[in-house]
């Protein structure tokens, strides 16, 4: 089973078959060198923390977790999660590494062919099939990755970090998301793998975005990855999640924990724009800690899956920190969206800004879940909210959740919410300019995200409107 | 003549499963010419510049519209627009996040293949062009389509993007009203740098004023849904003194300003 003939995949004809009915058919053949049994059990946990040859106190928080969870049971509010049973599910499968693939030829047809699905272009595919050598941003990557290892950045994946940085990485893990925080982070705590591990040195500003599709190898593609980003005082970066990197995990289920400590007057942006396969629950907790005059800004596009569960929250904890969300959302057919931010201002002078923008597309369901919390003792305290949704027929749905709590008498918090549906004078009229009634749609979409999208680094934001294309296909009756 | 002209057949259409608003209109603006259609408030002269451009809202229950001699009504608004056809609206609408730049460059390789997509500088400099035509400020073509946009701003856009997507056929509704008199002059001298003989224009407007600028080859008046009476340059400025009610009178309609609805006189 672990090595697969490369054109006579036995799925060859169920994966060409898919390819007709459904768009987001992601394809990923079981290459792997371990897989774990099926379900959550200790014995799955001490498995994981085994195959990986951890220190011992990783291998006691995973099974500490493990008996948070179960304690725990999973939320009872939310979006339906009834048809999501752990028993089927392998919570932990190690890909087959693909060494000595340095050929385009040499990647699995199946697997290039599930990336020209995707549309991701070719330099990027290779990137992701690791034919790492022959891509010429690589050699850029690996240069900058000196430089920038010279400043003292360390920048690996969290399986890595943990191994070359064992000291560095005990003292921040699980120090912004502790097991106890919520089900799903109890859940990635017990069976966590892959994701990156980020720490930019004090005032290291780096100008070129960290890439997370960089790091992608066998280790760092995982359904329960966790990320850990220290910016140490002063630094300030950008990293970003790749577009459509996870996507090609087709298991049913992926919970990621992101923990960012922002530092005193650190600045640290966090974009990704996901796109998974319309058969995941995607449950995931990114949550940053902000120290005084720190500056955190998400990025957070969700797009495919089938139930989403995502609320990036900032801890203002300092006085004059800031906070900013900018959230997409886009539910299509059979899916509930619901992603939203979570400000916690807990120091005098902190400021954050939200703004969420939600589509929704036939029997699509999108809610912004946003809580905006002020603490006494948080004086002159700013907060503003704003959520916009985008109906594109009369059967999608779209509802909000916005909690605020004040407890300080000197706060300002804003919050507005509009809902409009897609206007059919609109299309007419740019139909009326040549455009087909699709690209008028996708136009008046892509519109709607302009104010998150242009925050987005050109060749991201191209990627975003290609996946909005995508999702609009078949609109037009 | 049909061969290179736009032309309206005994025209018939009503607002979707609604009352009828054209009642056989008949109207030829061959190429090479530009044309006046004048008519009081609601004589169904928006609606007749919307049902040419296939607007859904409208049902054709009679006739037909030509270009060139092929019929365009079983087209999609998008493909009457890529056969020539251009509607300058009385109310553009706004398009939030979409900046005419990047519009107008999808809109003109829409009418190309694909592979053969217009070259970003060729693009930019038929845009600058353009702009420059219209005495513009070229920061223009980065703003949102329309958003925020003055009502004389809009009536600027719509001619912009006529000179730039450059059609056969150009149908401009009220694009003179709510003008001021320069840009009065800066529109007309857009619409007279897009005359020539391959280009046909049906000027819909209530003043004689736009006509000293724009001087129509010919003018139809329209009322109750129909082409009540046609002439020379001379006849909108007839209208202008006079007024409707003895076209009406003589088309034998009622002479009511206000309900182009009512019964034909001894109907
Ligand atoms: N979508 C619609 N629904 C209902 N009535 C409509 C619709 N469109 C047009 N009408 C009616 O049809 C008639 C003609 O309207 P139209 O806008 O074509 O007039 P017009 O000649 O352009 O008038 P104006 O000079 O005021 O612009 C009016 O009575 C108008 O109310
Ligand atoms: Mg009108």
């Amino acid at each position: 089973m672990a090595d697969m003939p490369q054109d006579a995949h036995p799925d060859a004809a169920k994966l060409a078959g898919l390819a007709h009915t459904e768009q987001y058919a992601y394809y990923m053949p079981e290459n792997y060198a371990f897989r774990s049994e099926k379900g959550l059990t200790r014995r799955v946990v001490e498995q994981i923390s085994y195959q990986k040859n951890e220190p011992e106190w990783m291998l006691k928080f995973r099974l500490r977790a493990l008996e948070i969870a179960e304690k725990k049971g999973r939320p009872k509010w939310g979006p339906d999660l009834s048809h999501l049973n752990f028993d089927d599910i392998y919570f932990y499968i190690r890909p087959q590494e693909e060494k000595g693939t340095n050929s385009w030829d040499d990647v699995p047809a199946e697997v290039r062919e599930t990336y020209r699905k995707l549309g991701i272009p070719e330099a990027e595919q290779r990137m992701l099939a690791g034919v790492g050598a022959q891509y010429e941003s690589e050699m850029v990557y690996h240069n900058l990755k000196e430089e920038w290892e010279k400043q003292g950045v360390i920048f690996l994946d969290s399986d890595t970090g943990l191994q070359q940085y064992p000291e560095l990485f005990k003292e921040h893990f699980a120090t912004v998301v502790p097991p106890e925080d919520n089900y799903f982070a109890a859940v990635n705590s017990a069976v966590w793998s892959g994701g990156s591990f980020v720490y930019v040195p004090a005032g290291v500003e780096i100008d070129v975005p960290l890439q997370a599709y960089f790091l992608i190898n066998a280790q760092s593609m995982g359904q329960f990855e966790r990320t850990l980003i220290i910016a140490e005082p002063g630094s300030r970066f950008h990293y970003i999640e790749g577009c459509t990197a996870p996507t090609y995990n087709s298991d049913s289920f992926h919970s990621g924990v992101i923990e960012i400590i922002v530092k005193e007057r650190a600045n640290v942006r966090y974009s990704t724009i996901q796109n998974w396969s319309h058969n995941v629950y995607n449950l995931v907790t990114q949550r940053a800690i902000v120290q005084r005059h720190g500056s955190m800004g998400w990025l957070d596009g969700n797009l495919g899956s089938k139930v989403t569960m995502k609320y990036p929250s900032t801890y203002l904890m300092g006085e004059h920190a800031h906070g900013e969300v900018l959230s997409i959302a886009f539910a299509t057919d059979g899916q509930h969206q619901d992603a939203g931010a979570k400000v916690i201002h807990a120091a005098p002078y902190t400021t954050s800004s939200v703004v969420s923008k939600s589509i929704s597309k036939g029997t699509g369901r999108s809610s912004y879940r946003g809580l905006v919390q002020i603490h006494e003792g948080a004086t002159n305290a700013r907060s503003n909210v704003e959520c916009d949704a985008l109906l594109l027929d009369d059967q999608a749905k779209t509802d909000t959740y916005p909690y605020i709590e004040i407890n300080e008498k000197t706060a300002h918090v804003g919050h507005e919410a509009t809902v409009s549906k897609l206007n059919d004078e609109q299309i007419f009229y740019l139909q009326s300019r040549g455009l087909p009634a699709d690209a008028a749609m996708a136009l008046i979409v892509r519109g709607f995200l302009d104010p998150v999208a242009k925050e987005l680094p050109l060749e991201y934001a191209v990627e975003l409107n290609r996946l909005i294309e995508l999702e609009m296909e078949g609109s037009v009756g | 003549m049909s061969e290179h002209s736009l032309e309206i057949r005994d025209l018939h259409a009503r607002v979707a499963d609604g009352e009828a608003i054209l009642n056989g209109v008949n109207l030829v603006v061959p190429r090479g010419e530009v044309h006046a259609l004048m008519g009081p408030n609601g004589s169904g002269k928006s609606t007749l510049a919307k049902v040419m451009a296939g607007d859904p809202q409208y049902e054709i229950t009679g006739g037909d519209v030509l270009i060139d001699g092929e019929s365009i009504l079983a087209l999609e608004p998008d493909e009457r627009a890529r056969a020539g056809l251009y509607l300058a609206f009385q109310y553009p609408v706004e398009v939030p996040g979409v900046s005419i730049a990047n519009f107008l460059r999808l809109a003109l390789n829409a009418r190309r293949e694909e592979g053969d997509e217009i070259g970003v500088m060729e693009f930019y400099a038929r845009l600058q062009r353009a702009v420059k035509a219209l005495d513009w400020d070229e920061s223009i073509i980065e703003r949102n389509l329309h958003e925020g946009f003055s009502g004389g701003e809009k009536k600027r856009s719509e001619i912009l993007q006529l000179l730039v997507l450059e059609p056969s056929y150009a149908i401009l509704d009220e694009t003179d009203s709510g003008l001021d008199v320069d840009a009065l002059k800066v529109v007309a001298k857009g619409v007279n740098a897009a005359r020539g003989p391959e280009f046909g224009a049906l000027v819909i407007t209530h003043y004689q004023r736009l006509l000293n600028y724009i001087v129509p080859d010919k003018v139809h008046v329209m009322a109750a849904g129909r082409i009540v009476k046609e002439g020379s340059k001379e006849l909108a400025m007839e209208l202008d003194t006079r007024g409707y009610d003895w076209v009406r009178v003589e088309a034998g309609l009622n002479p009511v300003g206000d309900d182009e609805h009512a019964p034909r006189v001894g109907a």
